[in-house]
């Protein structure tokens, strides 16, 4: 801990969740749309926690960036986007990915560094990508991708579909020069994009706050670029997903982009190196009651799932993720035979003659 | 066949891919009615329209990322980085996110794009855009390079980019925007990573890129005089590299020299005497000199850029006196 006060984050005014919205309950979403959010939610958390387990065995090396306790949004935008949909993600991306339907095994033996692995072990945790499944990629140098998602977007207006794109990231990102430029080009070609930060209230070790000029940092910053103010509970499915159908539909439509400020809280540090010690007991405390995965199968009780209902989509989903395991502990190491494949169009890596 | 300037044959190259291809789109800063700061885009803004010669915000990353974004879904595009010096604040987008994302991805994207870019000195425009930045793209896997010399090399190279599957950086040289050349009617299409022996000589080889070619040629054609037979080689892709040419005539030639605009250090000239000293050494008969910038920014004052950039007298006067040292030995 730092020596003075001022620096000792963990000592700051804690930042709250609110209250938990119940209101929701009546909102217009199907049972089934429902159900497969419950379903998502777990599969997200017990992914999550795999990952977890298995960089704790050394079956998963390098660097990790869990979504632990952030799961709803992926798991809201999972549900309204359609297939022809686009996503771009940040580092801490798997949720992203499993949410547009990425094999969760090969997802994981993407991380153990096996030859299985939905990247054949050459991209790793941070890069995580289908793009047969519009999950076009997890950009781990935070801000390029926002410009990127512009141009799926602009590639889908000229081609005349009605394809979204959706850009995830991180309310650091706010502070990085391409978040502008992408804002501004979005607004100035009106293209169907949507910029989603999941602002987990710290840039990596530091309180945003302290290194921001606005408050809120992403809705903030909205008016410069000529679009609403839009803050939300990120910790709720039913409200990700009210504010996704929103802002996707509004893209599909012609309507131009759209900024989410969706408040959220990873219950773990930034990445593996980090034990989040910077944060105030209190903070961590409250915002566990307001966890995602609990206050989802509250809100599913209080509609009138019956309770073996959710315990068997959350078994299914546990075996699931055993599955999944099995997948990526038992595939090969990749090996020379791909090292040098795939850095041009031709499949190889010769650069002369 | 139309006598074209290196300005005009930009925008001849890319209205010729444009009418061939009509999902191909630009973006860039000024490329509409003004038609380029250089002039190079004159034209393409009636021909195609403001959806397909799209004028952007002062905004490198913004540009690159769209560009990067509506490649790796299937629209190919070309993208201006007006000077070569402004890459320095997009780099991220080209190093780190189009040159790898096929590899990090196995595989699952592709990138049909081409980047191009003034590049280059001996314009008074000072350090900060007049660089020669070739050698940057070079190093970084996953991009192709490009540098041509000639305005027919401007159309043919710029249409073998545009129909790479992969991305193309395409440096046209500020220096050479009002050469002339002949330039043949009806469709150019070359061929990337493919040198050109533009002038044949017996005893020594020079290799050289874009302005610094005419620049080697005249100089060639003084060492002629000097009893020097100097074969010059137009290197014009410098990724894919055309080794095979260069070796075969280090083979004939037995010397190799460069010329390069690039600062000393690690420019592409290093990379190709490597190669020449590891697979080529028995052949030569004396060492392999680059001539280069020296390790400075670029100055604007007429006089000293004139100083610190590689001369025709100054390819001449290295060249004869290394031949000269040797033959005196």
């Amino acid at each position: 801990m730092p020596t003075d006060p001022r620096y000792d984050y963990a000592l700051r005014e804690p930042r709250l969740p609110p209250p938990v919205d119940h209101s929701l309950a009546d909102a217009p979403i199907d049972l089934d749309v429902r159900l497969g959010m419950y379903r998502t939610l777990h599969l997200l958390r017990g992914f999550g926690k795999r990952a977890h387990d298995l960089f704790l065995q050394n079956l998963v090396k390098g660097t990790t960036h869990l979504s632990l306790g952030m799961e709803a949004i992926a798991t809201g935008f999972g549900a309204v986007m359609r297939p022809g949909d686009y996503s771009f993600a940040t580092y801490r991306g798997h949720a992203h990915s499993l949410a547009r339907g990425m094999d969760p095994g090969a997802a994981l033996a993407e991380l153990c560094g096996r030859s299985n692995g939905i990247l054949g072990g050459k991209g790793g945790s941070m890069h995580l990508t289908d793009v047969s499944k519009g999950m076009m990629g997890s950009y781990a140098i935070i801000g390029a991708h926002l410009c990127i998602a512009n141009g799926a977007a602009w590639s889908a207006q000229m081609r005349g579909t009605d394809q979204v794109a959706v850009a995830f990231f991180g309310d650091g990102t706010t502070n990085i020069g391409a978040f502008h430029e992408a804002l501004n080009l979005a607004k100035v070609w009106n293209l169907p994009v949507v910029f989603v930060c999941e602002n987990n209230l710290y840039m990596e070790y530091t309180p945003t706050e302290m290194v921001t000029a606005v408050e809120p940092p992403v809705a903030g910053r909205a008016s410069a670029y000529g679009l609403e103010q839009i803050v939300i509970d990120g910790n709720d499915p039913d409200r990700v997903y009210l504010t996704a159908s929103e802002a996707i539909g509004k893209a599909r439509s012609g309507g131009g982009p759209s900024l989410i400020e969706a408040v959220t809280y990873r219950s773990g540090g930034h990445s593996r190196a980090d034990p989040g010690k910077y944060r105030p007991q209190e903070e961590i405390g409250a915002w566990a009651e307001h966890d995602p995965v609990p206050l989802y199968h509250a809100r599913l009780l209080s509609l009138g799932v019956e309770e073996e209902r959710l315990d068997a989509i959350q078994e299914e989903v546990a075996e699931g993720i055993d599955a999944a395991t099995a997948f990526a502990q038992f595939g090969e190491e990749p090996g020379e035979a791909s090292l040098l494949t795939q850095v041009y169009a031709d499949g190889g890596s010769r650069w002369r003659n | 066949m139309a006598e074209l300037t290196y300005r005009d044959a930009v925008a001849y190259g890319i209205a010729q891919e444009m009418r061939r291809d009509p999902s191909l789109v630009m973006l860039g800063e000024d490329i509409g009615p003004a038609g380029g700061v250089f002039k190079t885009t004159v034209g393409l803004l009636d021909e195609f329209g403001p959806e397909r010669i799209r004028d952007t915000p002062i905004s490198e990353q913004a540009i690159l990322g769209a560009a990067m974004g509506a490649a790796m879904t299937g629209v190919p595009v070309i993208a201006e980085i007006m000077f070569s010096d402004f890459f320095a604040v997009c780099w991220d987008i080209v190093a780190n996110q189009i040159a790898k994302s096929r590899y990090m991805t196995d595989g699952q994207v592709s990138f049909p794009m081409v980047v191009r870019t003034a590049n280059g000195g001996g314009v008074r425009f000072g350090a900060q855009h007049s660089q020669s930045v070739e050698n940057w793209a070079m190093m970084i896997p996953g991009l192709k390079v490009v540098a041509p010399s000639t305005p027919e090399d401007v159309v043919g190279l710029l249409a073998a980019s545009i129909r790479d599957p992969d991305p193309v950086v395409f440096f046209e040289h500020k220096g050479l925007l009002g050469d002339k050349g002949e330039v043949p009617d009806g469709e150019i299409v070359d061929e990337l990573g493919t040198a050109k022996v533009l002038r044949e000589g017996t005893d020594v080889t020079i290799a050289a890129l874009a302005l610094m070619v005419p620049r080697a040629l005249e100089a060639a054609e003084r060492l002629a005089q000097d009893g020097i037979s100097a074969e010059v080689i137009d290197v014009r892709s410098l990724v894919p590299l055309d080794t095979r040419t260069l070796l075969e005539s280090v083979g004939r030639t037995g010397r190799f020299f460069t010329v390069e605009e690039n600062p000393r250090l690690c420019g592409w000239g290093a990379e190709l005497v490597s190669i020449v000293s590891e697979e080529a050494f028995w052949d030569l008969d004396g060492p392999s000199v680059r001539i280069t910038t020296p390790h400075i920014p670029l100055p604007a004052a007429a006089s000293l850029e004139d100083l610190a950039m590689p001369s025709v007298d100054r390819i001449h006067e290295t060249v004869s006196k290394s031949v000269e040292t040797r033959s005196g030995v």
